[in-house]
């Protein structure tokens, strides 16, 4: 694996590494790590830091829905141009286009249930090409980009073996 | 009630390990590099596999050699990974990790007297196994400056007409040191016209970092005359399923397998179904397992340096061996020490013989965090006491 994927994985598993822990990490120097980041964030093939969080766990009760969307594709552009106009709202989470039956799945965020079907009627469904919508609440999630909801695993192992 | 114990049980001194983990396990808060096995759970397609077959009734004896599949997956496997080929009919036996192995060698090829050359500081069981076998261990000096390789003029130096058996222990616990291609290549000949036998412990084997393991069996003239060993414990993260082999010559497999089989039947059914699982799906996760270490074993060593302990680096398993001579403590006062005023558990070197003292294992199977914080307070400590 060449050095960008490298640290690319290392990132995507913990965006707080230090470019100096990654160098050590790597055999590189520190100067050298903070040079391919930046280059890869020029690039946007890092697009931003973000923290995995389990709202649950402060008991704060936001509701996430995921929309499938149905659209009629338009000549020349198919699905980009309706598709980036989705995710311009700010309450959009990912926009993503689906093999099967429906064409976009939109994952959006809202303080209630009220706020997510405002968005759907108001805003999704008065898209000129917007045939329809399915809508699927969250309910309780269980894992997310690779984190386990689960309590940590314990470390059982004994403290000292041979 | 000593008078009805065995004089050779008795003359057997406890594990030096033994006495730190109670000290540990007293102690509040403690970060532990004292560990001996990954700190993985076992990759969760081989424990499935092992729950399915469980779902399936599978809770029966195997043949004592182990199961059919499982040997000829290991002789798939061993010829993949250190180019030697055995036959899963009779020259591979399953057993409860390599420490029932290299107890079963021992006993098949012992005369009450009979030597066993083993480098030192090696893992705590060899020579308790040795001497209940009746035979007489041999410990052979292994030095830092080496990087706990063995030498040749050593080997030579430390035979006599009773040497039977080379224990060769690479990659090490607890040093991290290994034998590269050259260095086993200069013990080939003094080994073949001495005419000694080599249990070669390779259950660190697939936990290197520069290159592949060399085993020596690979070499001409050794195949028929080393026992190769090995299991899932270290590479698959399957420490507590208690799965391991040996390969080699026919004879010496058959009179393992009779003591096998009458001492423990066979390895349990359920170990031996997830080996199968782990060679024959589980190797991609290894690599994952055996990259991480690496990334660890640097965060360490450049840790250690910064602390000013003097550290070879080693190039597999996942311990780092560095001296704490700066301390002027010996092994112990400095672990008793270390872990009563910083709370830092790392184990003594002399626990892994004599010439281990003044050195500590540290075990880098421990999260990122764990391991700076480690560091960390070490430093605090060496600032305390260095030189004092």
């Amino acid at each position: 694996m060449d050095l960008t994927k490298k640290i690319l994985h290392l990132l995507e598993r913990d965006a707080k590494l230090s470019p100096k822990a990654i160098a050590v990490m790597l055999d590189q120097d520190e100067a050298a790590i903070e040079a391919i980041i930046a280059r890869l964030e020029k690039q946007r093939v890092i697009l931003g830091y973000s923290t995995i969080i389990n709202w649950d766990a402060l008991g704060e009760n936001g509701v996430t829905a995921m929309i499938d969307v149905k659209v009629a594709p338009e000549r020349e552009v198919g699905f980009n141009d309706i598709a980036e106009r989705i995710g311009r709202y700010p309450e959009v989470q990912s926009v993503s286009l689906m093999s099967g039956t429906y064409d976009l799945s939109v994952v959006v965020t809202g303080k209630n249930m009220q706020d997510i079907a405002g968005f759907i009627s108001h805003k999704l469904s008065t898209l000129d090409r917007v045939q329809g919508t399915t809508t699927h609440f969250i309910l309780k999630r269980y894992k997310q980009v690779g984190f386990s909801f689960e309590e940590p695993r314990e470390d059982k192992r004994l403290v000292v073996s041979p | 009630m000593n008078r009805f114990l065995s004089k050779t049980v008795q003359a057997i001194p406890p594990s030096g390990i033994r006495k730190f983990f109670d000290l540990v396990a007293q102690t509040e808060g403690v970060i532990s590099l004292g560990v001996g096995e990954p700190d993985f759970a076992t990759p969760w397609h081989i424990t499935e596999t092992a729950c399915y077959s469980l779902e399936k009734g599978e809770t029966m004896y195997t043949s004592n050699q182990g199961l059919p599949e499982l040997r000829e997956e290991i002789a798939a496997y061993q010829k993949r990974h250190i180019g030697v080929e055995y036959s899963p009919g009779d020259e591979i036996l399953v057993t409860i990790g390599v420490s029932e192995a290299v107890d079963l060698a021992v006993r098949a090829l012992l005369e009450p007297g009979d030597e066993v050359l083993v480098p030192e500081p090696s893992y705590v069981s060899y020579c308790p196994e040795v001497t209940l076998a009746y035979g007489t261990p041999v410990p052979l000096p292994t030095y830092h400056g080496d990087q706990y390789r063995l030498r040749p003029d050593v080997l030579e130096k430390y035979i006599t007409p009773k040497s039977k058996i080379l224990v060769l222990p690479y990659p090490s616990n607890p040093t991290g040191g290994i034998m590269n291609y050259d260095d086993l290549k200069a013990l080939v000949d003094i080994i073949i016209k001495n005419d000694l036998i080599v249990i070669s412990d390779e259950i660190y084997s697939e936990l290197t970092y520069y290159g592949k393991h060399v085993s020596i069996a690979s070499f001409p003239g050794m195949r028929d005359r080393t026992i190769v060993m090995n299991g899932f414990s270290k590479a698959f993260a399957m420490t507590g399923w208690r799965v391991g082999y040996a390969c080699g010559h026919p004879e010496i497999i058959a009179a393992m397998t009779k003591i096998h089989q009458y001492m423990i039947m066979c390895a349990p059914i359920m170990g031996q179904k997830a080996a199968i699982e782990a060679l024959r799906h589980g190797e991609e996760e290894m690599r994952r397992m055996v990259d991480s270490y690496n990334y660890r074993r640097k965060i360490i060593l450049s840790g250690l340096a910064g602390i000013g302990l003097d550290c070879f680096e080693p190039q597999g398993a996942f311990y780092c061996f560095p001296s704490i001579a700066i301390s002027g403590m010996n092994s112990e006062v400095f672990c008793e020490k270390l872990l009563h005023e910083e709370q830092v558990a790392v184990v003594p070197g002399n626990a892994f013989g004599s010439n281990g003292d003044g050195f500590i294992r540290c075990c880098y199977a421990a999260s990122i965090g764990n391991i700076e914080q480690a560091i960390e307070r070490m430093g605090h400590f060496l600032r305390r006491h260095a030189y004092d």
